[in-house]
């Protein structure tokens, strides 16, 4: 019979402090290119990215000097492959009173991919309002993009092979921050 | 999570509580600009109703068409049902049709069990009613009302003791409620005149009693029930006046109701009957948002049931 081997744990891509140090820049990357701030609303995609979204909010608005609204944004019932799988349970969604309109919306995941993700908090944020710009952040760029969708701040890209995949663990769920690269288990003959 | 819902008892807790959550998210979208969403595109949800229904059916099609389904409104009056057709032929017509979902309300209790059965239809079938037996959405919008309520919107209902008054005999709200309730961890107290009460009630997961006065004072949340005279045919009770006297929650029995208790009641009302005129707009009944609940928890259903891929569908490769 074959067995799928065990998922073999790479080596560690950004502990603790890269982590960090990655939320620091790409904070300041958005008030530089959003010019202070003044209009932006960062929406984190649950669960890691809503919780990103929350610690990117929070050196923002430290650096800016004011409160910078956040919330999440659930893309579940927006996904091109919804009919596909069995039910998902839906992510939670909280838009800040203030809306998206005419806004810079900062959307906020944690490992940018196929970019189908993407594509479906496009599609979502289309149904909440019509924002001045929407931009995207993302910790880790492993590219196999099967759409034409770039991020504007990218915490690090890295090179993967399609059996892997990029596992984040953050604090707030794991206990710890750390990113490691996973090579799937394969099956063996 | 289930195929079908045809009885509260098809939910686990671990069940109830996801669709309670999930009715949470969908109540978010009457914040937004565009309220639907894309969820059922291309989903064929079809209200099948051999009763009179207005509330069920509006709450149900509004449902479907904010999740995007192609709904289509099947009421057996004016229907080949009335020129004699069987449940089982209409179960393959709407087979035939391919229909995702069939909503049914039928005057025979057991009426949706029969139409899930095998070789009937492929959809998901959810109970919107079924003669006196279970009315398992309407638990449901209760459930989440009284979350929302006394649980913060969070959780099961563990440690609430709600009191349902009323015509449990002809009763489907109360028999879905009641073990729904149960599921989710709250104490439920029955209360009725003992004709009222259906046989083997005694074997419900709820205490029985006769007195209402009595019921109140550690209710956290008071559910009234119609007084169904169209399923009468005998007499319950001496006269409309004294059921009203010894049954109906009046002014004076609001006040033994602690103060943070809720009352609610599944509509259409009889005022003067079973609720004081008062007491149905009192600021603690919360009739009329239990309404609004009921689509939200409706989307909740019919996304869970048809939203990802059918049973017998190979699933999809992860990316």
């Amino acid at each position: 019979m074959a067995e799928p081997a065990p998922d073999v744990v790479g080596p560690i891509v950004l502990d603790a402090d890269d982590l960090n140090r990655v939320l620091t820049r790409i904070s300041h990357e958005i008030i530089e290119s959003s010019k202070g701030a003044d209009d932006v609303i960062i929406l984190g995609i649950p669960t890691r990215g809503a919780i990103l979204a929350r610690r990117i909010a929070k050196r923002v608005g430290e650096a800016a000097g004011r409160t910078i609204p956040v919330g999440s944004l659930d893309v579940t019932m927006y996904r091109d492959d919804l009919s596909m799988r069995p039910t998902r349970a839906l992510g939670h969604t909280d838009i800040p009173a203030s809306g998206v309109d005419g806004r810079t919306v900062v959307l906020v995941d944690d490992v940018l991919f196929s970019g189908r993700t993407v594509r479906a908090a496009l599609d979502a944020i289309n149904d909440i309002g019509r924002p001045k710009a929407v931009r995207l952040a993302v910790i880790v760029d492993r590219g196999h993009r099967e759409l034409p969708i770039r991020a504007d701040h990218v915490g690090k890209n890295l090179p993967t092979h399609l059996g892997e995949s990029v596992r984040m663990k953050l604090t707030e769920i794991d206990g710890v921050d750390e990113i490691v690269l996973v090579r799937e288990g394969e099956v063996q003959a | 999570m289930i195929k079908h819902l045809l009885s509260a008892t098809d939910l686990n807790r671990e069940d109830a509580v996801l669709v309670l959550d999930t009715a949470a998210e969908m109540a978010t979208l009457t914040n937004r600009s565009v309220k639907k969403l894309p969820a059922l595109r291309g989903r064929t949800v079809v209200n099948l109703f051999f009763e009179d229904s207005t509330r069920t059916r509006i709450s149900f099609e509004a449902a479907a068409k904010r999740l995007s389904a192609d709904v289509i409104n099947f009421s057996a009056k004016g229907s080949s049902v009335s020129k004699g057709e069987t449940l089982k032929d209409t179960a393959l017509t709407l087979q035939a049709m391919g229909a995702d979902a069939v909503v049914i309300r039928h005057g025979s209790s057991g009426a949706p069990h029969r139409l899930a059965s095998p070789g009937w239809i492929d959809g998901a079938v959810v109970n919107a009613g079924d003669g006196t037996h279970e009315h398992p959405t309407q638990a449901l919008l209760d459930a989440y009302t009284i979350r929302r309520h006394l649980r913060n919107g969070h959780g099961d209902l563990s440690g609430l003791r709600v009191t349902i008054v009323g015509d449990v005999l002809h009763s489907r709200v109360a028999r879905s409620n009641v073990h729904l309730l149960d599921t989710l961890g709250a104490k439920v107290t029955l209360v009725a005149p003992p004709t009222l009460f259906p046989v083997g009630v005694q074997d419900w997961p709820a205490t029985v009693s006769y007195d209402l006065d009595s019921a109140l004072p550690d209710a956290d949340a008071v559910m009234m029930l119609r007084v169904q005279r169209e399923r009468m045919n005998a007499a319950f009770f001496p006269s409309a006046r004294e059921y009203s006297r010894r049954y109906g929650l009046d002014d004076r029995r609001m006040a033994l109701v602690p103060d943070h208790g809720i009352v609610l009641h599944p509509g259409p009302m009889n005022r003067g009957m079973e609720i004081g005129d008062s007491v149905a707009d009192h600021d603690r009944s919360v009739i009329v948002e239990q309404v609004a609940n009921g689509v939200s928890v409706r989307m909740a259903v019919l996304y869970l049931l048809i939203g990802g891929a059918r049973p017998d569908q190979p699933v999809a490769e992860l990316t």
